[in-house]
């Protein structure tokens, strides 16, 4: 038993999407521009969409055109074979994630976060973090019984590694942002590969890291204890803390 | 009847209060910078002095020469004197080659005294002064081609920004960019460049989200557009960023090379890049000397506040920098059309009436710095990766822009946050810029917000809250509320920092040819 959708435009199962893209190719005369059209059109019918509704077609640049395109696609989309990391870990409120840390560390937990790498924003491992928080939930700084270090952007991995041992870490948190060539992948290696030399396995503090480029299933690969990508809230952040640390 | 005192009526006093609060805060500061010397200021006087390239590992001469130097007789003297005491004893015919023997280890340096002293002094600002007799030939030079080609044609400027690493496709982007109508292109720098205490050399095609800042670099995009504004028949214009370790380098190389805009903020390092404060001050405050000169605009960053704090909690903070900033430009020599100070359109639009918010704040900076030409900065926090919404985020950031009478507009992405701009994502948010530039472009005559509305209201309570800031500032002194975390909601202690190991206490006898040049007008 599985369950089967198709995009919906305004009826059910009319597999209706839209698209939108440039071509290296001219349309500034009549025939450049019907030509420009077909050639979208054949894009859009081989990605699937037919039939292919180029909308708007427009030069921009020297030898550009950008398109829109609406479509019909006939894919299927089997929901049930979407494979999701399961939270495998109980989602908890700010007062419960203190009680288990009060309960089970009999002590503050110590949360060390950074941007580390070239990367200059950070929107997410300050959603993560300050107080203010992000999508209507407070901040880890707000928890009683978290202890927050922010050591912001472009933090260097050996710095980070120090100041994980001069704070007695528990966990550190690592957002990444903007990146380019994968710079956020090689960055998360030379991390786990920093805090795995620096620390011995059952010292070491929790590796977390998060960005909207990641995906969360490869927290294995990348020595990591677990990946949060687009869209996660302090408070997931914070249960998933105190269940790996606290109980 | 009284008349009303600009759109908001602001009361002149109070202004004149805020200004001279901003004095109290910053002048401690100022006698420091003044009290101190570092690493990349002496540096930026070799370069002046014409000293560059850099040795086969790629550390540049001016890096040789200066570790040298302050291995042999410290910093605290400043690189002049004994950097040309060694040249007129005839240890090198010139600059490059003292360095590669200072580099070598076969130059002993010394501090000289008495008439030694003062023929150092001489060749010294000989030197120097034909680096800066340089930078005032390229101000004119800039000066004659706006006149040939034209300015921008209308306000705010469009201000553009490109950034793929390499210098030979920033290029064409740049060029392309021009083309599509664009006043201002922006190479954004590698990131990671404010944290490196050198100035790469050479063209270069490695960066990540940026290309780095170097001298060869400024020189090749100032000539393609150079051609660009010929074949535009406008001027257009380039900037790079004048910030991090190197802030004095970089200031000096943009000056050398005809750069028309550079970001320079007061404490942007300190409070994004954790640079020490001491380091920052001094560094920007000779900087800041060198735009003055070279006849550059600054931009400041205080659009940058507001994307890790409240942009309605902290809009005060905004004028309290704007202020400093400012301040610190105006001693430092920069006249009121060099200060493109900054801020931005921040608010979580789902705060009721934002966009008046918005337009309360934009107009109290037009209104309290009436001849700058500020720099009004996108949306950035709020764009959510749902590109439609964030594109109407942007129509109403521009049209905030055509009402307030903005100098200087970046143009907003609607892909911000998602990736580095497309092709399409750039024209398309050309096209939303200029159909609020045509649609709307002279509405500012006619917007005048009622006296107790809510706009009007609201500036005049962030300026109120502004003074309350500076009061205490200037009571506790700015570096301790630099290290309160007053801005940006970071704390940053004036013991602490990177670079601070490049800054030195000035000796009695320091000597800089460059600063003597620089604050002798």
């Amino acid at each position: 038993m599985s369950t089967i959708v198709r995009p919906y435009g305004d009826t059910t199962g009319d597999g209706m999407v839209q698209l939108s893209f440039t071509l290296p190719i001219s349309s500034d005369s009549w025939a450049e521009a019907k030509r420009a059209e077909g050639a979208a059109q054949q894009l859009a019918n081989k990605m699937g969409m037919d039939p292919a509704l180029v909308v708007h077609a427009k030069p921009m640049g020297e030898g550009f055109t950008f398109f829109v395109v609406y479509g019909r696609v006939n894919h299927l989309v089997d929901v049930d074979k979407v494979e999701v990391v399961e939270r495998d870990y109980p989602l908890m409120t700010p007062k419960e994630v203190n009680a288990s840390i009060k309960r089970g560390l009999r002590r503050r937990l110590v949360v060390l976060g950074a941007c580390i790498g070239t990367d200059a924003h950070t929107v997410g491992i300050d959603a993560i973090l300050n107080i203010k928080g992000f999508a209507g939930e407070k901040g880890l700084e707000y928890y009683r019984e978290i202890k927050v270090v922010n050591l912001g952007a472009q933090v260097s991995v050996p710095h980070l590694v120090d100041r994980a041992v001069a704070e007695r870490a528990d966990a550190v948190l690592v957002s990444q942002v903007v990146t380019q060539r994968d710079a956020h992948l090689l960055n998360t290696r030379e991390m786990s590969a920093a805090f795995g030399e620096a620390f011995p396995a059952d010292r070491r503090p929790l590796l977390v890291v998060g960005g909207p480029r990641f995906d969360e299933a490869m927290a294995g690969e990348l020595g990591v204890d677990r990946i949060f990508g687009r869209g996660t809230t302090p408070g997931e952040v914070a249960s998933f803390l105190a269940h790996r640390l606290a109980s | 009847m009284t008349r009303r005192r600009g759109k908001l009526d602001l009361d002149p006093v109070t202004v004149r209060k805020a200004r001279s609060l901003a004095r109290k805060a910053g002048r401690p500061i100022v006698k420091i910078a003044q009290q101190h010397t570092t690493v990349s200021v002496e540096r930026a006087t070799l370069r002046l002095a014409g000293l560059g390239g850099a040795d086969a590992e790629g550390t540049p001469w001016v890096n040789r020469l200066l570790d040298a130097v302050r291995a042999d007789v410290g910093l605290e003297h400043g690189a002049a004197l004994p950097v040309w005491d060694a040249l007129v004893r005839g240890e090198a015919e010139d600059l490059v080659t003292l360095a590669q023997k200072a580099s070598a280890g076969s130059v002993r340096f010394r501090l000289p005294e008495g008439r030694d002293a003062q023929r150092a002094r001489t060749a010294s600002s000989r030197s120097v002064g034909a680096g800066i007799k340089q930078v005032d030939r390229r101000r004119v030079e800039r000066e004659r081609l706006i006149k040939r080609h034209g300015d921008a044609p209308r306000t705010p400027w469009i201000y553009l920004i490109v950034a793929t690493g390499d210098i030979y496709e920033d290029i064409p982007q740049a060029q392309a960019a021009a083309r599509e109508g664009a006043d201002v292109i922006a190479v954004i720098r590698s990131t990671g460049q404010s944290l490196l205490d050198f100035v790469p050399e050479g063209a270069t095609r490695e960066g990540f989200a940026g290309t780095y800042a170097t001298q060869e670099n400024f020189r090749l995009m100032r000539a393609a557009l150079d051609e660009s504004s010929k074949e535009l028949g406008r001027y257009v214009r380039l900037t790079n960023y004048a910030s991090g370790l190197c802030m004095p380098e970089i200031a000096a190389l943009a000056g050398l090379e005809r750069l028309d805009m550079m970001l320079n903020d007061s404490m942007y390092g300190i409070l994004f890049r954790d640079i020490n404060p001491i380091r920052t001050f001094v560094d920007q405050r000779f900087s800041r000397q060198v735009h003055a000169r070279a006849g550059i605009i600054i931009n400041t960053g205080e659009d940058n506040y507001l994307t890790t704090a409240d942009a309605v909690e902290a809009a005060h903070t905004v004028t309290t920098s704007q202020l400093l900033n400012e301040y610190f430009a105006k001693e430092a020599g920069l006249e009121d059309w060099q200060l493109g100070l900054g801020h931005a359109f921040e608010i979580d639009p789902a705060v009721p009436e934002s966009f008046r918010l918005e337009l309360a704040h934009a107009l109290l900076a037009r209104e309290l710095f009436p001849n700058a030409p500020l720099k009004w900065m996108p949306p950035t926090r709020h764009m959510t990766g749902d590109v439609f919404r964030g594109y109407l985020l942007d129509g109403f950031f521009n049209l905030v822009g055509a009402m307030t009478g903005q100098g200087i507009l970046l143009v907003g992405m609607m892909t911000e946050a998602v990736v580095t701009p497309w092709l399409s994502d750039r024209d398309l948010a050309l096209q939303n810029v200029r159909y609020v530039q045509d649609a709307t472009g002279g509405l500012h005559e006619d917007f005048h917000p009622a006296p107790d509305g809510l706009i009007a209201t609201r500036a005049r309570q962030v300026l109120g809250e502004t003074i309350d800031l500076l009061d205490r500032i200037a009571a506790e002194g700015l570096l301790d509320a630099i290290a309160d975390g007053t801005f940006g909601l970071m704390r940053r202690p004036a013991d602490a920092g990177k670079g601070l190991e490049g800054v030195a206490k000035k000796a009695d006898g320091y000597f800089n040819p460059a600063t003597e040049i620089l604050e002798a007008r």
